[in-house]
């Protein structure tokens, strides 16, 4: 059973008189469990795509199949609800609230899934403490690390247990060794049973997928799998 | 309905941070929405005050009462066209008391202001003294609280007694017994045989009953003379039946001041409510003026509330994305950014009643007043509305923005 089915997708902006083809026709199938990344140049439609995908935005032409759900046609109200019950984001910067701590920064799509408090706070101290920040709860941002930062943000895309999680750039704004181990805390949620969808120009990055989905010009250029290269790295880093 | 006020709950804490974060900014915009409150309350409050005032310093006064007078109270015509009226005498009372006969009480008045009466060493400045009859006390409304009324004998017999108001009384014998001394006004003395309840202070100048004195008629004339014109107070039988009674002493007084038909009358009847429309159509204006410069302060303050909201939402925009992004709902950051604009503006709300709390403490030392409660209800309320109202555009502005783009902002 697919979550994601794109069938024809096309994304057109008027520019003035001018209109720009961000997306001209894009398929993809995107199977529950799976690891995939999106990649491709600016202006390849990679952002565009991942819009699309994280329901922020909806596609000019063709269908998009999300959970069953026909998502091309929704209004906002209905796209914030899948993007807040079924999707779980994670940016290049983060994109905490500053003036929140930790612990309210991860409650923040529970409230607006409506839970009680006391069923928001253990979700969200649960959901920190997997990624193993249970110490620094009432920190706020700023008192955090970049990569602390990070696993905040990854603790709030993985509370509200959505039926996806979509990164992008998750590491671009991370030193190296903290994006690995950024990206090893990512390999561990996807072999909990999570499906991942990483956009990144990284090709190291991208690796760490199983799946790695090319667009060039606003059409899918290649999707291919990636052979399991990546095990091996994460076991050499273990062994390390 | 839950989820509305589940959202609400949650926009007030998300706005109570905000504000916590510009404390200096939300303090001044607040200032707007503070003046404007203190204005509203403290407008309300005096009007109520002079409300009280008069109906306090006029309900002596029975409002099923006619006084026949050649003045007219509030008349439109000039001054002198009334002054140039000839006086109503004593003989024209008599002669309504003949004729007219369906009249609870009638009483003769003259008066004089600004009398010195003396008792002993002491003496009281500045009193009413009213020239009248036994009937006085039906028509004036003013009972003695100690003693006792004068009688028609007194008054036939122009016997020297008075009844002495409470302030006198205080003032010529503090703790002794008044009843029975004698007091003298210009060298003539008169005994007295009671004193007036207490009535409280008159309304802004007017004089007080409580500085009043009261003789038969007669004796009045012997003291001050005759030439003063004389008002006849007329206590209705029938309430109900107020222009009916007016209308029949009317006739009866064209007859006994030989007006001819179709000639204006040349005395007026006077009745209590004059004084009310008088008054209201005063607080009227009063009342009008105090409320559009209470809108255009509170129409300052709120467009103050409006542009730091615009300000506010701009600022955040980043911050709308990410809650958009993780599911909040049109209605949620609507919700959020309406909570904000209208929790600054009951904080004004309530910095402001607290202001004319203080302000009320002031107006009650010249009129009988204390801020009423409805009124604190109605200035947190007009509060919280003036936020909502100045925040929906840019609450609107902030609910409606894309989340690609908010997250995009810089």
């Amino acid at each position: 059973m697919n979550i994601i089915n794109i069938e024809n997708i096309a994304k057109i902006y008027e520019v003035g008189t001018e209109k720009v083809h961000a997306l001209r026709d894009v398929s993809v199938k995107i199977d529950k469990n799976e690891y995939v990344a999106i990649m491709g140049p600016s202006g390849s439609g990679k952002s565009t795509l991942m819009n699309i995908v994280g329901c922020l935005d909806t596609p000019t032409q063709g269908l998009y199949d999300f959970a069953g759900e026909n998502v091309s046609q929704m209004n906002d109200n209905e796209l914030a609800r899948i993007r807040n019950k079924q999707i779980g984001f994670v940016f290049q910067t983060f994109n905490l609230l500053p003036r929140s701590d930790a612990l309210h920064n991860v409650e923040l799509p529970l409230i607006y899934a409506g839970l009680s408090k006391a069923l928001r706070r253990e979700r969200a101290e649960e959901a920190l403490e997997n990624v193993g920040l249970q110490d620094r709860i009432h920190h706020k941002p700023n008192e955090l690390s970049g990569g602390q930062r990070q696993r905040v943000a990854i603790a709030r895309a993985l509370v509200t247990k959505p039926s996806i999680i979509l990164a992008d750039e998750p590491t671009g704004n991370l030193d190296s060794k903290t994006g690995e181990d950024i990206m090893t805390l990512f390999d561990n949620i996807h072999s909990q049973g999570n499906t991942i969808i990483l956009v990144t120009h990284e090709e190291y990055i991208a690796e760490h997928a199983e799946r790695i989905v090319r667009l060039k010009d606003g059409l899918i250029n290649q999707d291919e799998k990636v052979r399991k290269r990546i095990r091996k790295t994460s076991a050499q880093m273990e062994s390390n | 309905m839950l989820k509305i006020l589940f959202d609400f709950k949650e926009g007030i804490i998300i706005s109570l941070k905000a504000i916590k974060a510009n404390k200096l900014r939300s303090f001044l915009t607040t200032i707007g929405i503070f003046i404007g409150i203190v204005a509203v309350t403290t407008m309300s409050t005096a009007i109520v005050g002079l409300e009280e005032a008069f109906k306090e310093s006029l309900s002596a006064v029975g409002s099923d009462v006619l006084f026949i007078d050649k003045f007219e109270w509030f008349g439109q015509k000039d001054w002198r066209y009334y002054r140039n009226r000839k006086n109503i005498t004593y003989d024209q009372y008599e002669a309504l008391v003949e004729k007219y006969h369906k009249a609870a009480a009638i009483a003769p008045v003259e008066r004089t202001f600004g009398r010195t009466v003396k008792y002993k060493e002491k003496s009281a400045q500045s009193t009413m003294i009213y020239g009248t009859n036994e009937q006085f006390e039906k028509t004036n409304g003013s009972i003695p609280q100690t003693g006792r009324y004068m009688t028609d004998i007194e008054v036939k017999a122009s016997r020297r007694v008075c009844i002495i108001g409470s302030d006198i009384a205080e003032l010529l014998f503090e703790n002794e017994e008044a009843i029975g001394k004698e007091v003298k006004i210009d060298g003539v003395p008169l005994r007295v045989i009671g004193v007036f309840e207490k009535k409280g202070s008159g309304f802004l100048g007017m004089p007080s009953e409580d500085g009043q004195i009261v003789m038969p008629l007669k004796v009045f004339n012997r003291i001050f003379g005759t030439r003063r014109r004389v008002q006849i107070a007329v206590k209705v039988a029938d309430v109900n039946k107020m222009e009916e009674a007016r209308e029949e002493i009317t006739e009866v007084m064209r007859i006994i001041r030989k007006v001819p038909p179709g000639k204006e009358a040349d005395f007026s009847i006077n009745q209590q409510d004059a004084i009310m429309d008088a008054y209201n159509a005063t607080i009227g204006v009063v009342a009008t003026a105090g409320i559009v410069i209470t809108i255009l302060s509170l129409f300052v303050g709120a467009i103050g509330i409006m542009n730091i909201m615009f300000v506010s939402v701009t600022e955040r925009t980043r911050e709308i994305g990410i809650r958009k992004a993780i599911g909040a709902k049109t209605w949620s950051i609507l919700t959020q950014f309406l909570s904000e604009a209208a929790f600054i503006c009951l904080i004004g709300g309530v910095l402001g009643v607290i202001a004319s709390y203080f302000l009320s403490l002031v107006i009650s030392k010249l009129l009988p007043t204390s801020m009423p409660v409805s009124i604190v209800v109605l200035s947190l309320f007009i509060s919280v509305l003036v936020g909502l109202l100045s925040g929906f555009l840019p609450a609107y502005k902030a609910s409606k923005m894309d989340p690609v783009e908010a997250l995009r902002y810089e």
